[in-house]
C-alpha cells in the first residue's frame, strides 16, 4: 500500500502510568507522509511521555503504535525485537532532543557525529562519509571548517543544528522533536525554526513536534493536538486551533500568550 | 445569466451559522452569523456588504476553514474531483488539499516567514511542498516576477524578506501570492485597503482576469468605487445577522 492511501503512523489508545498517576490516558492520532503535527500543552500535560511512547523509547502500558515501513508494510513498533527497533530508530526515524547533549556524542568530531548513522547502515568508505557529513553541515548552515571540532566547543544553537544533521543524514521519513528550540536565545531560536521549516517542507518529512510554544506550532505544524492531564482536549488544523479555539483550556492557552 | 447544466456552483453555502463561546468569560456566547445561504458561480465576483461587525471577514474565514462553523454547510467543488467537499466536516488532510488546489485567500495582513525573500514568498503556492525541480522553480519565479512588476514592487526588494516592508508593500506581496495560481475559489479580505490608486486599479484588473479564467471570487471591498467596479453581485450581510435573543 502506498503512502497516499494510509497514514505512515497510527497511534491508538496509548496509556502510560507512573505508579498510580496516569500520565497519558488513551491518546490516538494518525500522521500522514509529509505532515507535521504539533503536540502542545503545559508541563505535566503528558506530551513528552506520549512522544517517548510513540517513538518506542519507552513501553506504554496500553495501546498500539503502527508504522508504515518502506519495504515491509505496517509494523507494530512495540512488538518488534529490540534489534529491529534500533535499526528503525537509526534509519527511517529521527529523534531531536531538547538538550542536544543527549542526542550527540560530545567527545567525537562533528563529522563523526553525522557519519555515525551512515556507518550503522554499512557505509565504510571514509571519503564518502566525510563528504556526506560536510554536505549536511552545510544544509543546516554550519561552518564546514568546524567538521573536525567536537560539539563540546559549540554554542547551543550549533549543537542543535548538528543534532538535526545527524538525524537527517539517513533521510528518515519520520522525525520526533522534543522542544527543539527551547533553551536557546530568541534570535537563535528564530533561525533554527526557519531551518526546521524549510527542511521539513523540502524533504517532505513527517514530524511530531512536542512544544509548549504556540508560535513554534504556528510556524512548523500543519496540524495540532492540545493535551491536558494526559488527554487530548482539542485537535485540528494549526490555524483553526489557534484562531478559533473551542475547548476552554485551549482558549486559556491561546489568550495567555503575550503579543509582542 | 444563462446557466448551462454543466455550470454548477463553485461554492454553495447553506444555513451557515457562527457563534463564539468564550469559556473563560463565564461562557458568554457571541452570535455573529446566522443562516447564511448563498451560491457562487464561476466567473462571478460577490461583494460582501455591511457595516463593521456584520461578519464579513468571519464568513471568509469559515469558507477557508480557519474558523469552524456552528451549523450549516459550505460545499466546494474541487478541481481534481467531481464530488463536492463540505468544508465544515472535511478532515484536516482534505482541508489542506483544498487550500493547495482550490481555495485561495488574501487576508488583510501578511503573516511573514523570517528569512524567506519576497520572490519566494510569492512563488510558494505554485511549488507545493517538496523540493521542486529547476524548471518548475524557474517557471514559478518568472510568474512571481511578472506579478511583482505589475504591483510595482521595486526590484531591489525582490530578494528581501517582506517582514521589513511597509503595510502597503506587504499587502501587495500578499496579493501577488494569491493571484499566482488560478484558484477556482478566491477569497479577498479588503485587498485594496492600503493601496494607492495605481495599485488599486492593478488589483481590479487581476480580479477581472481571475473571473475570466473562471474563478468564483468572494470579497470584502471597503472602497465603494472598487466594489462597484468589480462586483457582479452584492450580498447584503444584514440578512444574516442573528436576531436578538436567538442562538
Amino acid at each position: 500500500m502506498s503512502e497516499d492511501t494510509q497514514p505512515i503512523l497510527r497511534v491508538e489508545g496509548i496509556v502510560k502510568h507512573y505508579g498510580s498517576r496516569v500520565a497519558v490516558d488513551g491518546v490516538s492520532f494518525e500522521l500522514w507522509a509529509g505532515e507535521v503535527l504539533a503536540i502542545v500543552g503545559e508541563s505535566g500535560s503528558g506530551k513528552t511521555t506520549l512522544l517517548n511512547a510513540v517513538a518506542a523509547r519507552a513501553r506504554p502500558d496500553g495501546g498500539r503504535v503502527s508504522f508504515l515501513t518502506r519495504h515491509e508494510g505496517v509494523v507494530d513498533v512495540h512488538a518488534m525485537s529490540e534489534a529491529q527497533r534500533r535499526l528503525l530508530a537509526r534509519t527511517d526515524w529521527g529523534y531531536v532532543h531538547q538538550d542536544a547533549v543527549q542526542g550527540l556524542r560530545m567527545n567525537v568530531s562533528a563529522g563523526a557525529n553525522v557519519g555515525e548513522r551512515l556507518m550503522a547502515l554499512g557505509e565504510r568508505h571514509y571519503g564518502r562519509i566525510r563528504n556526506e557529513a560536510a554536505s549536511w553541515l552545510e544544509r543546516v548552515e554550519m561552518d564546514v571548517t568546524r567538521i573536525d571540532d567536537t560539539p563540546a566547543t559549540f554554542s547551543g544553537g550549533m549543537r542543535q543544528r548538528l543534532q538535526i544533521a545527524r538525524n537527517l543524514v539517513t533521510r528518515p521519513r519520520l522525525v520526533f522533536m522534543d522542544e527543539p528550540t527551547s533553551g536557546l536565545d530568541v534570535s537563535v531560536q528564530a533561525k533554527l525554526l526557519d531551518l526546521l521549516r524549510s527542511l521539513t517542507r523540502g524533504l517532505s518529512l513527517a514530524a511530531i513536534v512536542v512544544t509548549h510554544d504556540l508560535a513554534v506550532a504556528r510556524l512548523l505544524a500543519h496540524r495540532m493536538v492540545v493535551m491536558k492531564d494526559g488527554r487530548v482536549v482539542e485537535t485540528g488544523l494549526t490555524d483553526q486551533v489557534l484562531d478559533d479555539p473551542q475547548h476552554p483550556y485551549t482558549q486559556l492557552l491561546v489568550s495567555s500568550v503575550l503579543q509582542p | 445569466m444563462n446557466h448551462a447544466e454543466t455550470l454548477l456552483p463553485a461554492l454553495r453555502v447553506a444555513g451557515l451559522s457562527k457563534r463564539f463561546t468564550l469559556h473563560n468569560q463565564g461562557g458568554v456566547e457571541l452570535p455573529v452569523l446566522e443562516g447564511v445561504t448563498l451560491d457562487a458561480f464561476r466567473g462571478e465576483c460577490l461583494a460582501l456588504d455591511g457595516p463593521s461587525g456584520a461578519g464579513k471577514s468571519t464568513l471568509l474565514k469559515l469558507i477557508y476553514a480557519n474558523y469552524r462553523a456552528s451549523a450549516g454547510s459550505i460545499r466546494v467543488r474541487r478541481t481534481s474531483a467531481a464530488a463536492e467537499v463540505d468544508v465544515t466536516t472535511a478532515d484536516p488532510r482534505t482541508l489542506l488539499a483544498l487550500r493547495r488546489d482550490t481555495i485561495g485567500y488574501v487576508s488583510q495582513f501578511l503573516r511573514t516567514v523570517p528569512r524567506v525573500g519576497a520572490l519566494d514568498v510569492v512563488a510558494e503556492p505554485l511549488l507545493g511542498t517538496a523540493d521542486a525541480d529547476t524548471s518548475a522553480l524557474r517557471d514559478a519565479h518568472r510568474k512571481a516576477q511578472e506579478l511583482l512588476l505589475r504591483l510595482r514592487i521595486p526590484q531591489r526588494l525582490w530578494h528581501v524578506p517582506p517582514a521589513t516592508f511597509s503595510g502597503g508593500e506587504q499587502q501587495r506581496i500578499n496579493i501577488a501570492r494569491s493571484f499566482i495560481r488560478s484558484w477556482p475559489v478566491l477569497l479577498l479580505d479588503e485587498p485594496t485597503a492600503s493601496l494607492d490608486a495605481d495599485n488599486c486599479s492593478t488589483v481590479v484588473s487581476l480580479i477581472d482576469e481571475a473571473r475570466a479564467r473562471g474563478a468564483a471570487v468572494i470579497g470584502i471591498f471597503h472602497d465603494a468605487r472598487v466594489r462597484e467596479r468589480v462586483a457582479t453581485r452584492v450580498i447584503d450581510m444584514e440578512r444574516f445577522q442573528p436576531r436578538p435573543g436567538s442562538r
